[in-house]
């Protein structure tokens, strides 16, 4: 099913409904809204590190940081995963490895793309074994720039990934 | 100079028969040829006097200049002795070295690292396969004449649904900023090597 995102979701009936129910213990909104509420509060990733970047991968899983606290858990699956996050440098032998991984995730799916290396190749732009940039494999949402990106870096890639599905108004099954 | 170092120099020269030996900065280094090499790995490992019983590494070196270009370097650790040893062999390019995988079975991989990049036969090797670079790679990536970002790229291929391979074509060539190099630029660095000698 698609849900038409031009409807007005302030129309006046909706207020009207939201008034009337409010203090009666319900909650009215669209089903756009709502589904797309429940994808951002379930970022489940997958760990993909592959250089120093997943470092501060773990970190932003820590309690400092804490990750988890927006719906996020690490998933050693792809099967489980909502959003893969390629931490670190990848090279020409491991890039099937990633299609792969990708490949195996159930939609809708998400990439960020953490730290120069993975971004375009970064330091070992000119290497003869590295990918320029993991976009030649899989598609990218959030690029978060950094040698390595620090783990608030990371954690605001995340939420401007949140702040993405959020512009979504499709819901394809 | 710690005595052991040289008990055990004194042991390998008359024993071995290397090119040249020296032990600069208490570090024991010989030269050997390519037929001497399994009796000498032989006798370092299991003489008294020297015991290096582990293998860490074995390096490659690519000479371009040179009518033989390549040196294999191999580096030993006593634990006994609490010291070193490099042995160095110089090979051409169609020379085989023996392996001394029978010898120390660690150098497996060691080998087969330098296969990898410098294209180093090493004769009666078990497994004499690539080890780090891409499947189906071509080239030996740590010679010299080896272009710099290789000659084959690779991207997904949306209509075929594969990882495809094309050659090179960088957006932006590689640029070398000759700029000097802020440790040689200290003068006081030479000035100071100067009154040493």
């Amino acid at each position: 099913m698609a849900i038409n995102t031009d409807i007005q979701e302030t129309s006046p009936e909706l207020e009207r409904l939201k008034e009337l129910y409010a203090d009666k213990g319900f909650v009215v909104t669209s089903i756009n809204n709502l589904i797309n509420w429940a994808r951002t509060g379930s970022l489940h990733w997958m760990t993909f590190g592959l250089a120093c970047c997943a470092v501060e991968m773990m970190h932003v899983g820590t309690p400092r940081y804490d990750v988890e606290r927006f719906g996020a858990a690490p998933r050693a699956s792809p099967r489980h995963a909502d959003v893969l996050i390629v931490a670190g440098t990848l090279t020409n032998k491991m890039a099937s490895a990633l299609r792969k991984a990708y490949d195996q995730m159930p939609e809708p799916r998400y990439v960020i793309s953490m730290g120069s290396c993975a971004n375009g190749g970064g330091y070992y732009h000119y290497s003869y074994s590295v990918v320029r940039g993991c976009d030649r494999i899989i598609p990218v949402d959030v690029y978060v720039p950094g040698c390595p990106p620090t783990a608030e870096g990371l954690l605001y890639g995340l939420l401007q990934l949140q702040k993405k599905i959020r512009r979504e108004g499709n819901i394809k099954r | 100079m710690s005595k052991s170092i040289e008990v055990a120099k004194e042991a390998i020269k008359k024993k071995c028969n290397p090119i040249e030996i020296s032990d600069d900065f208490n570090q024991l280094q010989i030269s050997i040829s390519t037929n001497q090499i399994l009796d000498v790995v032989d006798f370092i490992k299991n003489d008294e006097a020297c015991e290096f019983r582990q293998i860490t590494d074995i390096a490659g070196v690519d000479f371009p200049d040179r009518q033989k270009r390549f040196e294999v370097i191999y580096h030993f650790l006593s634990f006994k002795h609490n010291s070193r040893l490099r042995i160095k062999i110089i090979i051409g390019e169609d020379e085989s070295i023996p392996s001394i995988t029978t010898i120390f079975p660690a150098a497996n991989w060691f080998e087969r690292e330098a296969f990898d990049m410098y294209g180093i036969q090493f004769k009666d090797h078990p497994d004499l396969r690539r080890i780090l670079t891409d499947y189906g790679f071509e080239g030996y990536p740590l010679r010299k004449d080896f272009p710099l970002s290789g000659n084959v790229e690779i991207r997904y291929d949306e209509i075929d649904k594969k990882i495809i391979h094309e050659p090179v074509n960088l957006q932006q060539d590689f640029r070398s900023f000759d700029i000097q190099s802020p440790w040689e630029r200290t003068s006081y660095l030479k000035e100071e090597k100067n009154n040493n000698e």
